[in-house]
């Protein structure tokens, strides 16, 4: 048999394929030479296989049938052999493969071996995909090479050890010992992984946490030998002495001084230092400095350092570094609720940066703004926030949406700029507000009495522009439904409209293909109830009773009810009860799971008559996704003050719930 | 930590790639192919990192090849964006001017190099002659 190709041969010839399926053609044919050969048990040329068959695998195709021989290429004694070996071992097995603990022993004589880029080969190999039953065994054998002056294996040997506490944490005790004098050295490479296993055992055990404070001196003076130290060529990336180290120390100062007040007061000044004195010219000082600010605020540092930190971050705002202002945002991002006052003073940057490209930016930017309004900046940052919503990508817009109706609910100056606000969303970014919005923005406008007037004026005019924005339509029509009466009632500030112009854009709301089945829901009940505010009943008659026969279940169920209320109750409509309170209740529920079998019951002094009408449904959705409405009509013939018993039951993750209140702040208006 | 490095050309090939967190191997294409796309539609003024579910991503374009490197969310983006220099800078110095072709065409050496720099998910060499030294010693034992 001819001897197997090279591996460059073999990319020299996948290289002239032309189509996918010659190469997959090419391939096979390969995977058929390289598994006769196996088969031969052929010793020279096992090297040479392996790696094709790891180019194969990084290229997508199976290679598990060359896992066993990785192991015998591991087994050899040629060096070049072991390498392929551990490198095929480290790309194509795993945990799951059984293979995998036959190496065992393999490893376990490699860590002893005479040559150290062995031992290293071991080591890294273990470090990266050793089994827990492994390490258990070879931990031993890992320790024992922490402790070693050689420094290319001790810092193998540190990284392997953190693996093996990930795997087996009951054996970090074992390591502690060798931990001792790992910071004197003087290698940085040692020194780096050695920060990294110190940084692991940190973060996973508060003892040993509390075990390590003591050694933040002597990371201080680590950290400054390296800032102090002047040209090394040996570490050196662009004037600065291993920044790598520098951020990683840094990090572990981090761990160490988090609510804790001697370590924190301990590295006060390295921190001011860094600060201060790191090139913020080229990338690596600003990768610094990121870190150091990060850490900063993460322990219990001085106000002053903390204001410094937070300036730092205002200049990463305007650098002309894409990157430098992401990271700038997102750390910003999590320290406005702690430091809010000296975040505010970099407000308008932060907004400017709501203008920028990148998406990520105008993201980042985006929440910073919404958490950084207040009631002293809510108009001048809604405007600039609007402008936003107004030009942004659509995967925005529900999210800054929402956020204007939240700041808007907490802060607004005025009842009309908060309606006006919100209109201006809907108008805007109709189609993309969350779908509670629509009810809470109905109960919003019926708890400004003084605004109805204004708000069914432009909320009528808005539909004649434009009826393709769901929500704003869905409010528009429940609002010229309950205050139709003020729309043509002669208070309208620009051109009136007549009863039949109103009635001709509701029904146009129903005929129209842009308008969704809830939509229509809305427009047919408006037009119902304006039959007890306008004069034009029998039109709206006849528009009910068509929509009887209206293949929309939901359309069909209200057509032929308001159509009983027309037969039936007809005698009502002359001299509406006065003495009929009409309440409509909306139940949300802003947890996490659904509330099922929801029931509301009332109850009400003797003098008053109550009747339930029933609930839209028994299921609050979750997350503030829906709500349940139900009317309560209460008769109170002797006019007294209204007040309620109410019982809410439901059912919410498994278990029962029950909860009692009482309701006596209704409005005067609903009783009187 | 660092999750994976992978390199990838402009039309989609994968001409390194390195898991430091075990991904199914029958999932990886799907990833590679996912994660080359996030970036290749990166324009050039937007910033160097990206969020992909629940790590980030953060790359850097040297001619037609990308450099992706994913990483945890308690990684210091700008720490390694200096890195993936730091990398180029040591294959630069291995292939003097390395090109795409040194690095399809000598894989398994460009993984010694990538071993020595990277271990586990963390960094555990970053002085360029200390990471070759190991590969001018098997170049050496090669050779006799």
């Amino acid at each position: 048999m001819p001897a197997p190709i090279r591996l460059r041969e073999l990319i020299r010839t996948i290289r002239t394929a032309r189509t996918q399926a010659e190469e997959r053609e090419m391939i096979q044919k390969e995977c058929a030479a390289i598994r006769s050969s196996f088969r031969e048990e052929d010793n020279t040329y096992r090297c040479r296989n392996v790696a094709k068959l790891l180019y194969m695998h990084m290229l997508g195709y199976p290679a598990h049938f060359g896992q066993l021989e990785c192991l015998k290429l591991i087994a050899s004694q040629k060096f070049t052999d072991k390498r392929i070996g551990y490198l095929g071992a480290m790309l194509l097995l795993d945990e799951r493969q059984d293979v995998h603990l036959l190496m065992t022993n393999c490893i376990k004589n490699d860590l002893n071996h005479s040559t150290q880029y062995v031992q290293g080969l071991a080591l890294c190999t273990l470090g990266c995909m050793g089994s827990s039953e492994m390490c258990r065994d070879l931990a031993g054998e890992v320790e024992k090479l922490l402790k070693t002056s050689n420094s290319y294996l001790r810092k193998k040997a540190a990284l392997c050890a953190v693996h093996v506490i990930r795997k087996v944490p009951e054996l970090m005790e074992m390591f502690l010992p060798a931990t001792k004098n790992l910071l004197s050295e003087k290698n940085h490479g040692v020194l780096h992984t050695s920060v990294v296993l110190l940084t692991e055992m940190c973060e996973r055990s508060p003892d040993m946490l509390a075990h390590f404070r003591k050694l933040v001196p002597q990371l201080v003076r680590i950290l400054k030998n390296l800032i102090m130290s002047g040209y090394s060529p040996e570490h050196d990336v662009s004037g600065i002495s291993d920044p790598f180290l520098q951020v990683r120390i840094l990090r572990l100062l981090r761990i160490l001084g988090k609510s804790d007040d001697d370590s924190s007061e301990a590295m006060n000044d390295i921190l001011a230092q860094v600060a201060t004195n790191t090139e913020t010219s080229k990338n690596v000082g600003n990768a610094i400095l990121y870190e150091t600010v990060l850490t900063i605020m993460d322990i219990k540092s001085e106000s002053g350092l903390r204001v410094l930190a937070i300036n730092i971050l205002g200049r990463f705002l305007l650098n002309n570094d894409k990157n430098i202002r992401y990271v700038a945002l997102t750390s910003l991002l999590k320290t406005v609720q702690t430091d809010h006052n000296a975040v505010q003073r970099h407000r308008s940057t932060i907004v400017d940066c709501l203008k920028d490209l990148d998406v990520s930016i105008k993201r980042r930017a985006m929440e910073l703004s919404f958490a950084l309004v207040n009631g002293n900046n809510i108009r001048g940052m809604m405007k600039e926030l609007l402008y936003f919503l107004d030009s942004c990508d659509p995967e925005f817009k529900a999210d800054c949406a929402s956020g204007v109706f939240l700041a808007a609910e907490k802060y607004a100056p005025s009842k009309r700029w908060h309606i006006d606000t919100i209109m201006r969303v809907l108008t805007t970014a109709g189609s993309y507000v969350r779908d509670d919005s629509v009810p809470n923005l109905i109960q919003l406008i019926t708890n400004s009495v003084e605004m109805h007037a204004y708000t069914v004026q432009r909320l009528y005019k808005a539909l004649l522009d434009d009826i393709s924005q769901q929500p704003l339509v869905q409010v528009a029509s429940w609002c010229i439904g309950e205050y139709g009466d003020l729309l043509v009632s002669g208070q309208c500030e620009e051109e009136e409209p007549i009863q039949d112009e109103v009635l001709d854009v509701l029904e146009g709301l129903l005929v129209s293909n842009l308008s969704t089945p809830v939509t229509r829901g809305y427009a047919l009940t408006a037009i119902m109830k304006l039959s007890t505010r306008f004069s034009s009943v029998n039109r709206i008659k006849k528009v009910v009773s068509i929509y009887g026969s209206s293949i929309d279940v939901e359309l069909q169920q209200r057509a032929v009810e308001y159509n009983a209320l027309f037969k039936k109750y007809d005698h009502m409509r002359a001299n509406p009860n006065p003495n009929i309170a009409v309440i409509t209740i909306h139940a949300s529920n802003s947890t996490e799971a659904d509330m099922t079998d929801f029931v509301f019951q009332a109850a009400v002094p003797k003098t008053f008559q109550l009747q339930l009408l029933s609930p839209s449904s028994n299921v609050v959705p979750a997350l503030n996704q829906g709500t349940v409405t139900q009317v309560i009509r209460v008769l109170n013939p002797q006019k007294q003050q209204l007040r309620m018993r109410i019982k809410l039951t439901y059912t919410l993750k498994g278990s029962a719930v029950q909860d009692l209140a009482e309701v006596n702040n209704f409005p005067p208006q609903s009783w009187q | 930590m660092i999750q994976f490095v992978l390199m990838v050309n402009r039309q989609g090939q994968t001409r390194l790639s390195r898991y430091y967190q075990s991904v199914a191997l029958n999932r990886r294409a799907a990833l590679e192919a996912d994660v080359v796309r996030c970036c290749l539609s990166r324009k050039k003024d937007q910033c160097s990192f990206v969020e992909y579910k629940d790590f980030k991503l953060v790359y850097r374009q040297y001619a037609a090849l990308y450099i992706v490197v994913g990483v945890t969310d308690s990684e210091n983006e700008l720490s390694i964006y200096e890195l993936v220099h730091n990398f180029v800078e040591v294959l630069d110095k291995y292939f003097s001017r390395v090109s795409e072709l040194d690095i399809m065409f000598n894989l398994d050496r460009v993984h010694v190099i990538l071993d020595e720099m990277i271990q586990n998910g963390h960094i555990v060499e970053t002085n360029k002659s200390r990471i070759l030294a190991p590969l001018s010693a098997i170049d050496k034992m090669a050779d006799s």
